[in-house]
This record gives C-alpha cells, sequence and structure tokens, in this order.
C-alpha cells in the first residue's frame, strides 16, 4: 500500500509546479490546483460509492464527508460543521493537513494573504467539489484561512451569478 | 448519523492509496493537456518539457523523502557499495512508499548499473495511455526523479530511466538504475 507521506509530497511538488508556471497569477495557479482536485474527487466519490449505501439527504451526505471521509482524506475529524439549513455548510478544520506543511518550525498563524498558503488550499478545494458533485450535489467551495486552520464554506446548488 | 448500517465502509489506506494515484494521474493529464494548446512548433519542445517537469516533481518529492525515510529507519546507514545501495532501494524504500519491493536483476560486469523489476506498480493502476502521441509518455518518469532526488541527498548520483513498461505494451516494468559518482562535500544542486 502507498505510504500516506507520498500524497503529501506529491500535493507540495504539484503546488510548486504551478507556483512556479504562473508566477505572477495566484488566480490561475489556483484554478488549475482547483481543477486537479475536482477532478480527483470525482472519481474517488464514484469509486467509493459502490460500497456506500445512498444517502438520504444533502444533511447526510455532507456529514458523511465530514465525519468518515475526512479522516481518511486528511487523517484527522473536522473540528466544526455549521449549516444554516439553506445549503450553505462552514466546516471548520482547525489544523488543516495539507497546509500544515508549508509551516516548518513557524510556529505563529499562517498568513492568510501569503501567496504560497493560498495555493495551499485550492487543491482540496477542487476535491470537496468533486466529491459532493458526484454525490449528486453540485455546489460551490470557497476556502478561508484562519489562524493554523481552514474554513471551507459549501454552497449547494448555488444560484448562477449570484454570490 | 441515522443510518441504518452504522458501520465504517471506508478502508483508509485504500482511499489514500486511490487518493495519490488519483492525483498524480490528474496532474499529468493536465500537463498533457497544458501543453496541447502551445504552439505547434513547439510540439517537439514541449514533450520534453513536460518530461522535464515530471523529472523535476519527482526530484523535488525524493529530496523530502529521503529525510522522512532516515527518520523511519534509523538502523540504515552509510552504504559499503552499490549493491547494498540497490537493496535498501528495493526493499526498504520502495517497500515503505510504495508498498511493492522490485526484484534486483541485470547487474552490469562493473557492478555499477543494476535493474528494478516492477511488479504491480500502484501508480499506474487506473492508467491507459492516450492515443497519439500521448503514447510516448514516460508515466513513471516521477519515479525516477524520486530516485534520483532521495540518492543525490546521500551524496550519491545516479542516472534512472525505465528501458520497458508495461503501460507500453513490454512484458515487464524495468527500471535502470547506473551509479554516476560520489558527491563529495558538496551541497546539493537544486533542480531549476
Amino acid at each position: 500500500m502507498v505510504d500516506e507521506t507520498l500524497f503529501d509530497y506529491l500535493h507540495m511538488s504539484i503546488v510548486e509546479h504551478y507556483n512556479n508556471e504562473n508566477e505572477s497569477d495566484v488566480e490561475t495557479a489556483s484554478a488549475y490546483l482547483s481543477q486537479i482536485g475536482y477532478r480527483v474527487g470525482y472519481s474517488l466519490s464514484e469509486r467509493l460509492s459502490k460500497d456506500n449505501a445512498r444517502y438520504r439527504d444533502e444533511l447526510d451526505t455532507v456529514k458523511y464527508l465530514c465525519k468518515e471521509l475526512w479522516i481518511c482524506l486528511f487523517k484527522r475529524q473536522v473540528d466544526n460543521l455549521r449549516t444554516n439549513h439553506q445549503g450553505v455548510y462552514v466546516i471548520h478544520d482547525g489544523r488543516f493537513r495539507l497546509l500544515q506543511q508549508t509551516l516548518t518550525t513557524m510556529n505563529k498563524p499562517i498568513d492568510s494573504n501569503n501567496r504560497l498558503h493560498t495555493l495551499y488550499i485550492a487543491y482540496s478545494n477542487g476535491l470537496l467539489r468533486g466529491i459532493l458533485t458526484n454525490m449528486g450535489y453540485p455546489c460551490r467551495v470557497t476556502a478561508e484561512i484562519v489562524d493554523f486552520g481552514v474554513r471551507f464554506q459549501i454552497e449547494v446548488n448555488p444560484v448562477v451569478g449570484q454570490k | 448519523m441515522s443510518r441504518t448500517n452504522p458501520k465504517q465502509n471506508l478502508d483508509t489506506r485504500r482511499v489514500t492509496q486511490e487518493l495519490f494515484t488519483l492525483t498524480y494521474g490528474a496532474f499529468v493529464a493536465q500537463i498533457l493537456h497544458d501543453y496541447e494548446h502551445v504552439d505547434e512548433v513547439n510540439k517537439q519542445l514541449d514533450k520534453m518539457q513536460y518530461k522535464r517537469f515530471q523529472r523535476s516533481s519527482g526530484y523535488n518529492i525524493g529530496v523530502r523523502l529521503i529525510d522522512d525515510f532516515l527518520a523511519r529507519n534509523p538502523t540504515v546507514g552509510r552504504c559499503n557499495d552499490f549493491r547494498e545501495t540497490a537493496d535498501i532501494l528495493s526493499k526498504q524504500g520502495f517497500k515503505t512508499y510504495l508498498g511493492i519491493a522490485p526484484s534486483i536483476t541485470n547487474w552490469s560486469p562493473a557492478g555499477d548499473e543494476f535493474s528494478l523489476l516492477l511488479d504491480g506498480n500502484p501508480l499506474t493502476e487506473f492508467v491507459e495511455l492516450p492515443e497519439g502521441p500521448g503514447q510516448k509518455l514516460s508515466y513513471n518518469q516521477i519515479i525516477c526523479g524520486a530516485i534520483r532526488g532521495a540518492l543525490e541527498m546521500v551524496q550519491l548520483e545516479v542516472e534512472c530511466r525505465f528501458v520497458q513498461d508495461q503501460l507500453k505494451g513490454d512484458n515487464t516494468t524495468e527500471l535502470r538504475v547506473k551509479f554516476l559518482k560520489k558527491l563529495v562535500d558538496a551541497l546539493p544542486v537544486g533542480e531549476d
């Protein structure tokens, strides 16, 4: 079986690749990373769903993502899940795994304006979008860095053109 | 959760493996796609370019991997000869990270070059090479980069290449590793 650190290093390399390729353009680099994540999430979800019962509703599906999948993907459980019961979910992971790699010895909160830090969450952003889309809930995902962690906001069935 | 079957269905290690192989696949596909849209004239160059990127991604992975590897295997010391390096590379390196232990064969008479036969490469689990120029893609190239990067950190300069690849219809996947020289007290050179 493939060791989990290999994924971390691969992820870092991919981020570096797009960072070097699009030096002045964080948006383009993020879009590429997010697109890769989406593809992975979509196929992964398909492979996983064959062993899983269908989830009753939207909330159930998001709970499954937070409780079971999150542990497999990011090796820890989410710290908090909130919803307004109208299709908006906010997931908070206080020590997001893929972001911890950028902090080697620094013991201070992650700078949300740092270009590299932004790139480090773009892939995961797409990953979540891909997983939920394939489970039947097309959505928009935005991510925001908070202290040491990340807050993902998922908006299921977003109305086009309305933020 | 109010599901009727509360049993955890997911095998974490399996998901980790699929996450890894799918991510690498999506990355390669994206790079292939990126370079399709470049000037036709530069096609040849691009082919070399995406090879270079894959290799450098692998190189970066290897450079980091070696630290992790040495931390986990404190008993591994300096190798006495290249045969020992080959042994550790296959039985500990490949085994730890990819979960396979390739067999070591085809030593050159001088003992400076050997082959690793990869049996059941997890990297290529869901892979089929695209038609056309994509057939020339060296999908596993990243492994070469990783080996080169990792060994360079322990002062060994090697050359790595695939001489046979099951993806391309060969019978086996054979990776050739050639010893070039010992790096003496040199700081590792970044690849950029």
